[in-house]
Parts: structure tokens; C-alpha cells; sequence
């Protein structure tokens, strides 16, 4: 029972340093496995569109024929799913955040990838 | 008879953290009746389990909850490997069981700022989210998000965390429980704080049995029971008591939650002690054909995910019962015959997750 039961804490919180940050002065806390925003690689990219299946969100639209990646920074979640599935590695999360937008749209991407010509086949002479 | 008028409690009220509505029916200052109201926050979630892939569907699951996130998602990928029959590997399970702990850490953290503040001890609201920040900052290392963490998959766990990380988990540990330990301190020693939580909103055994109530509001009052001593996951492998208080008033149900956060941290040494090394994910294959009914202990009391799948990549039913809204009919009960000025404090002391209720 008692009245100052917090006195201790009070004064100690008082003498030191303030426990938040100056953010955007300071920058924000961030950690190497912090998931900030996706980040698009179109010259990697081989229209699988695995990632617009696996997006819980549905943030991700792929167009094959206008080889065209876009993304609605609105919509995304942040899960990472797609990161995680997407065979061609391509798609990379980066622990910074996007910085506040005034207008909702999309982020439309090109995909650069060329399909890699397949070696001819050496014709092994008939024995 | 005295007259009788209504006063609006919310759905936007300084100490709501979410919309709920109640009607309080006054008496002069007594509160003689209350009439609930929600649905305000109604997201469909259930309705969405039909569009999504079960393996999707986790990320939505997550998010039925801003608070508990993790125990939602770790709840539903349960479900589901009962259904298929998935083994889960070992160091997977207590990883589940880390990140749950730190989870009603966290929860029971915010809560205590919150119930603070309905009080008007602001400071001690302060100090109470302070050592939060420490535990959000763990989640954040190890899983990449702080609030929603996202590293709970079907067949296992996203994220492995390393054994050196563990370790030091376990030492920064020691620092959170010093300082909970001044926090609770004040939450149940400080006069203060006895004055407005002693004898408020009484709520009987036989009451908090009869009308449902679940996690740390029947605990409060004498009722033990715990999800975790059915030993779901890892579970039956730690060993801890439940934590009860037999008084059922605000100040029981806050010294339960008091016990509970280092009855947490306990869990959390035990299982970094224990926690075996190898792989953190089993390969899934096929579609869950059946039906579970899973059962998990939240921070807030039991929650129930139904889960029913037809052999097709998306389920078929998804039903979510949370512990908040098994808590509204006691509320109702604890508020009957209350001075108006001690709402606040009786709504917070169930602590109210409405976009749980309401999904």
C-alpha cells in the first residue's frame, strides 16, 4: 500500500533520455528482416505470374502480352508472399518504407527479361 | 421510481480503443441496464476464406486482429495440418510458442497502458507501452513485422530465428522482467489504482461460468481455465500453472493479467532451453478435405477457429469465434448496478477486441 509506489520509475524516466525518437529528424528503427516495400526487378522476370496468384491482397497485376508488371502500393500488405514464391527471384523486399503518397494508383513496371536462345543442338554424326 | 434516461457509450469514446456501442440505462448515476450493440467494423473475413487459397488465407487470418495477430494465423495453420494430417517439425512448434508468449506479452503490455489511461494514470500508461516497444522490438528482428509478423505458414514457421538470437532473447528477458516487475508493482500495490479497481464490477463464479466468459475476465473470478494445459503445439512439453483470482472484480482480473505476463516470459525461457535443432517447415501437398474445429488460448480467453475444406484449394467454411464477444454477456452482467464514472474502467477491464468480435 502505498502512494508513491511509481516515484522511482517517475524520477529515473525524468533524469534520462527520452525513450522515443526524433523521427523523421532521426531515422526510424530498422532491422534487416523489417519488410518496407517490394521492389521489382523487370530484367528478371519471366511472366510467370506466379506472384499475382500467390498475393493474399491482390496488389499484383501482371500483363503478359504488354510485358508489364504493376503493383498497387495501396493494396499490398507487406506478407512477403510473393517474395517467397517467386522462382525467377525477381522480386526482393526492402526494409525501408514508401514514403506517404497524396493520390491513390499503381506503379507500373517493365519486363526487360529476354528468353535466353537455346543452344542449338550439335548434330552427332551418324555412326 | 427514479426517472430513467440513456446515456451513449461510443462507438467513439476516449477509451475505446475500437467502435462499440452500449446503451447505458441510468438511475441518478447508477447504471441499471446496458444494451450492447456491434457491427461496426464488420470486414467478412469468413465470407473471403472462399476466394482465397488456404495458403493465402493465413495473411487474412493474421489480420482478423491487430493485436493478437500471430496466435490468429498459428491457430488457423493448426487447423489445417489437423485436417491434412501434417506432423509440424519440432523446433517449429516451440517457435509457434515463442512468438505466441512475446504475442500476449505484448497484448497484455498495451492493455495495462490502456487500462491505465481509463483511470486517468497517464504516466503509468506510458511506462506500460515503454516496455512494449521492448517486446515489439523483438518481434520485429525476428519476423520482419512488429504488429503482424507473418511468419506463420501452413506446415510449419516462415522464419527460423538463430540459436545465438535466442540466447540473447532469453538475456533481454531478464530486463523486461525487472522492469514489469516495477510496472505491476504499481498496478497492485499503488492506491491509486486500488481506489478506482477494488469492488468494481463484481462478477460471481457461478456468473462468469454461466454467461461464458473466457481467458483472464473468468480467471478473475475463480474460473481456471487455459487453452494451453490441453497442450496444443508445444505446450505440454513447459510447464506453468494458470494464474487465477478469486475476488472477480477489476483489480482481480488486472492482477491475473499481472501473473500472466511473467507466467509468458517463463514459457519463453523454458522453450528457448528446450527448443531442438532442425528444419522449421514440412513440404505441403494436396488440399485440406474435412473438418477441425481448433481451439487456442488468446490473450484474451479461448478462440475457436472452424475450419472446413472439400478437397479443392479453397475452403469452404471459416468460422471464427473470439473471445471478446463470449465476454460481452458478462460485461452486460458486471456494468448492471455500476456508478456511471466506473464504465470506462469495467469496459476495459475485459479488455475489448471488437474487429476480433466482428471479424
Amino acid at each position: 500500500m502505498g502512494f508513491f509506489e511509481m516515484t522511482k520509475t517517475a524520477l529515473r524516466t525524468v533524469l534520462s533520455r527520452p525513450a522515443t525518437i526524433l523521427y523523421p529528424a532521426q531515422a526510424a528503427k530498422r532491422t534487416p528482416l523489417t519488410r518496407g516495400h517490394i521492389v521489382f526487378d523487370g530484367s528478371k522476370c519471366i511472366s510467370c505470374s506466379i506472384c499475382q496468384r500467390k498475393c493474399p491482397a491482390q496488389a499484383i497485376v501482371l500483363n503478359k502480352e504488354a510485358k508489364s508488371w504493376q503493383i498497387d502500393r495501396f493494396r499490398c500488405v507487406m506478407c512477403s508472399s510473393c517474395v517467397d514464391t517467386c522462382p525467377s527471384k525477381c522480386l526482393s523486399m526492402d526494409p525501408v518504407y514508401t514514403a506517404p503518397a497524396s493520390e491513390k494508383g499503381v506503379e507500373v513496371f517493365t519486363i526487360t527479361y529476354v528468353k535466353p536462345p537455346k543452344p542449338e543442338k550439335k548434330e552427332e554424326p551418324i555412326q | 421510481m427514479t426517472k430513467q434516461i440513456i446515456v451513449p457509450f461510443g462507438p467513439q469514446h476516449p477509451v475505446l480503443p475500437e467502435p462499440i456501442h452500449l446503451d447505458l440505462v441510468l438511475e441518478d448515476e447508477k447504471v441499471v441496464d446496458v444494451i450492447p450493440t456491434i457491427g461496426y467494423i464488420h470486414r467478412g473475413f469468413e465470407k473471403l476464406v472462399e476466394k482465397r487459397e488456404f495458403t493465402e488465407y493465413v495473411f487474412i487470418a493474421e489480420r482478423t486482429c491487430g493485436i493478437c495477430s500471430f496466435i490468429h494465423g498459428s491457430t488457423y495453420c493448426q487447423g489445417i495440418e489437423q485436417i491434412m494430417g501434417i506432423q509440424v517439425p519440432e523446433r517449429a512448434e516451440y517457435l509457434r510458442v515463442i512468438w505466441s508468449e512475446y504475442s500476449r506479452l505484448h497484448s497484455h503490455l498495451l492493455w495495462f497502458g490502456l487500462y491505465a489511461d481509463s483511470f486517468g494514470f497517464e504516466n503509468l500508461f506510458m511506462n506500460a507501452w515503454r516496455i512494449r516497444e521492448r517486446i515489439l522490438d523483438v518481434m520485429e528482428q525476428t519476423t520482419g513485422g512488429r504488429i503482424i509478423q507473418g511468419s506463420c505458414k501452413v506446415g510449419g514457421v516462415r522464419k527460423d530465428i538463430s540459436n545465438e538470437k535466442l540466447d540473447e532473447m532469453a538475456k533481454d528477458l531478464d530486463t523486461i522482467d525487472r522492469e514489469m516487475k516495477e510496472m505491476t508493482t504499481v498496478f497492485l500495490n499503488d492506491d491509486t489504482v486500488l481506489h478506482r479497481t477494488r469492488n468494481v464490477g463484481v462478477l460471481s463464479r457461478e456468473d462468469a461460468y454461466h454467461l461464458g466468459a473466457a481467458g483472464p475476465t473468468a480467471r478473475g473470478s475463480g474460473v481456471a481455465i487455459d487453452l494451453r494445459m490441453t497442450g496444443y503445439g508445444a505446450y505440454d512439453r513447459l510447464n506453468f500453472h494458470v494464474a487465477t483470482d478469486s475476488c472477480g472484480d477489476c483489480y482481480s482480473r488486472h492482477s491475473v493479467r499481472a501473473q500472466e505476463l511473467f507466467t509468458s516470459t517463463d514459457l519463453i525461457r523454458q522453450a528457448i532451453k528446450k527448443i531442438p535443432d532442425g528444419p522449421v517447415d514440412v513440404k505441403v501437398t494436396g488440399a485440406p478435405n474435412g473438418e477441425f474445429f481448433m481451439r487456442s488460448e488468446q490473450p484474451r480467453g479461448e478462440l475457436v477457429h472452424y475450419l472446413k475444406g472439400n478437397g479443392t484449394k479453397f475452403l469452404v467454411r471459416s468460422r471464427i469465434r473470439t473471445p471478446t464477444l463470449t465476454n460481452i454477456p458478462p460485461l452486460v452482467k458486471m456494468l448492471q448496478g455500476c456508478d456511471l464514472a466506473d464504465v470506462p474502467v469495467i469496459v476495459l477491464s475485459i479488455d475489448p477486441c471488437i474487429s476480433c468480435t466482428e471479424r
